[in-house]
């Protein structure tokens, strides 16, 4: 399994520097795939639409995945619920490429996750915080995404989780080798992750952004706080003008760092989601599964 | 020596280590004026070719480097750079701007993009690289070379007696990532 799990963290690591799209079609999937997602995900309905129907959000139908499958070459990522153990073993019997065991489902285990090291398949999942992220990582995560709010539009809960966790690597970093173990203690994690990142001041695991980057400079910013990369939900087929938004982010990842760049992509884009403040909204995704 | 490495996706920043452990200078490629600053070697590490092949085209890099590969700079290439290089993309299903019948087509080589299928297909595995042996390689949704289209490619590694790792002219290339294990 050790073999195992390198492969699924070197994956990830193909995927840094770039953008992966939600996805409901094969005609979305390769909209995305010609605009230069590095993956994308399949499922039924976006976080927005999946907010605004309510009830309870599962697993997409494998029929509908692998149609999305058939129509792209990149990696095809699937979402399962929270703890859902047999959503993820259908998902690895379809050969899905990365399973979102995601928060934006509706969680089956309101206290568990899945214990990921016993599959052959990666997990990514989302986190808040350092801690968060280490506890998905012993369990077998091999990369991690903030949770922000999805479906929202609004960057801001992205903001606060990648902010947080940047400061939490930081102050491990700094700490000496004997407080270490009361670190672990407070942030919940295992030991032996926290000495890695003390060690290396990063996460073992690739670490992008996710929840409302709706426009470049969104994606520019979570870039700048120490994204890998990022993850575009409702952002891009709830906007005016998917494939041109979809290619301009793409490329706002790449040079986030070049502003002049950033002002012509971000032009002429038509309207972007529109959107709902984040503290706006009854159902608190990033809340599900700790 | 001073490697550029292409840095506008994919495992960028592996490759750019590998080349420091080795004591060579490196910079990123992300934009045209980055090539201002000259080059020994250009080095295309992993990722997806398609987003690659896309922001090359859109940077408006691709030219530029095409003729520096044309011209006999040498060129260390993985996977998903090794794609970006074959003369011929062995590929089947829809062929468009993202997916053509080749890129820079500098190495004359045909490769078949994720042959061993998707992640569950992933592999190491150990053996003969370049004379050394029981080097490790690592393949993810790595692409296999189908034909050789010139005898002078040599080849430096095999996997069920296809190349992996071919050399030739000023261009090495590997369908696996040394730059994920030890040094090649």
């Amino acid at each position: 399994m050790a073999d195992r799990q390198e492969l699924n963290r070197n994956l990830a690591q193909m995927l840094k520097g770039g953008v992966i799209m939600d996805v409901t079609t094969p005609e979305q999937a390769k909209i995305a795939e010609q605009a230069g997602a590095c993956a994308v995900m399949a499922l039924e309905r976006i976080p927005a639409d999946i907010r605004a129907a309510g009830g309870v959000s599962r697993m997409s139908d494998p029929a509908m995945i692998k149609g999305i499958q058939a129509a792209v070459s990149i990696p095809v990522m699937a979402k399962c619920r929270i703890g859902h153990i047999a959503e993820a073993r259908i998902l690895e019997a379809i050969e899905i490429d990365y399973i979102d065991e995601s928060e934006v489902l509706s969680p089956a285990d309101d206290v568990r996750h899945i214990d990921k090291n016993k599959f052959n398949v990666p997990f990514v999942c989302g986190a808040r915080d350092l801690g968060e992220a280490l506890r998905r990582i012993g369990e077998g995560a091999t990369m991690i995404r903030t949770k922000g709010e999805p479906g929202t539009g609004d960057v801001v809960q992205a903001v606060r989780h990648m902010r947080k966790m940047q400061s939490e690597i930081r102050r491990v970093v700094s700490l000496r080798e004997d407080e270490l173990y009361e670190a672990a203690k407070e942030l919940a994690a295992p030991l032996d992750l926290v000495k890695y990142v003390h060690e290396n001041g990063k996460l073992p695991v690739v670490n992008f952004a996710a929840g409302g980057v709706a426009t470049p400079a969104d994606a520019a910013l979570m870039m700048e706080l120490g994204a890998e990369g990022v993850f575009v939900g409702s952002g891009i087929f709830k906007s005016g003008d998917p494939a041109k938004r979809a290619s301009a982010i793409v490329q706002a990842v790449t040079n986030w760092q070049d502003s002049k760049l950033l002002a012509k992509l971000s032009e002429n884009l038509g309207p972007a989601m529109v959107g709902i403040n984040a503290d706006e909204i009854e159902t608190i995704m990033e809340e599900r599964g700790k | 020596m001073k490697v550029g490495v292409l840095s506008v996706q994919g495992a960028f920043a592996e490759m750019a280590a590998h080349w420091r452990a080795q004591g060579a200078e490196t910079f990123e490629i992300r934009q045209l004026s980055d090539l201002d600053r000259g080059m020994d070697l250009l080095a295309l590490p992993g990722g997806e070719s398609t987003v690659q092949g896309k922001l090359l085209k859109d940077l408006g890099l691709f030219d530029p480097l095409k003729a520096k590969i044309d011209g006999g700079l040498p060129v260390y290439a993985t996977c998903a750079g090794l794609i970006l290089l074959a003369e011929k993309i062995d590929d089947p299903g829809r062929r468009d701007d993202t997916r053509p019948e080749k890129w820079f087509g500098a190495l004359p080589v045909a490769v078949r993009r994720n042959a061993y299928g998707r992640q569950l297909g992933s592999f190491t595995m150990r053996g003969d690289f370049d004379g050394k042996h029981d080097f490790p390689m690592t393949f993810i949704r790595a692409p296999a070379i189908t034909d050789v289209l010139s005898p002078d490619v040599e080849v430096l590694s095999t996997f069920d007696g296809a190349p992996t790792a071919v050399r030739w002219r000023n261009i090495t290339g590997f369908t696996w990532h040394p730059e994920l294990n030890a040094m090649a």
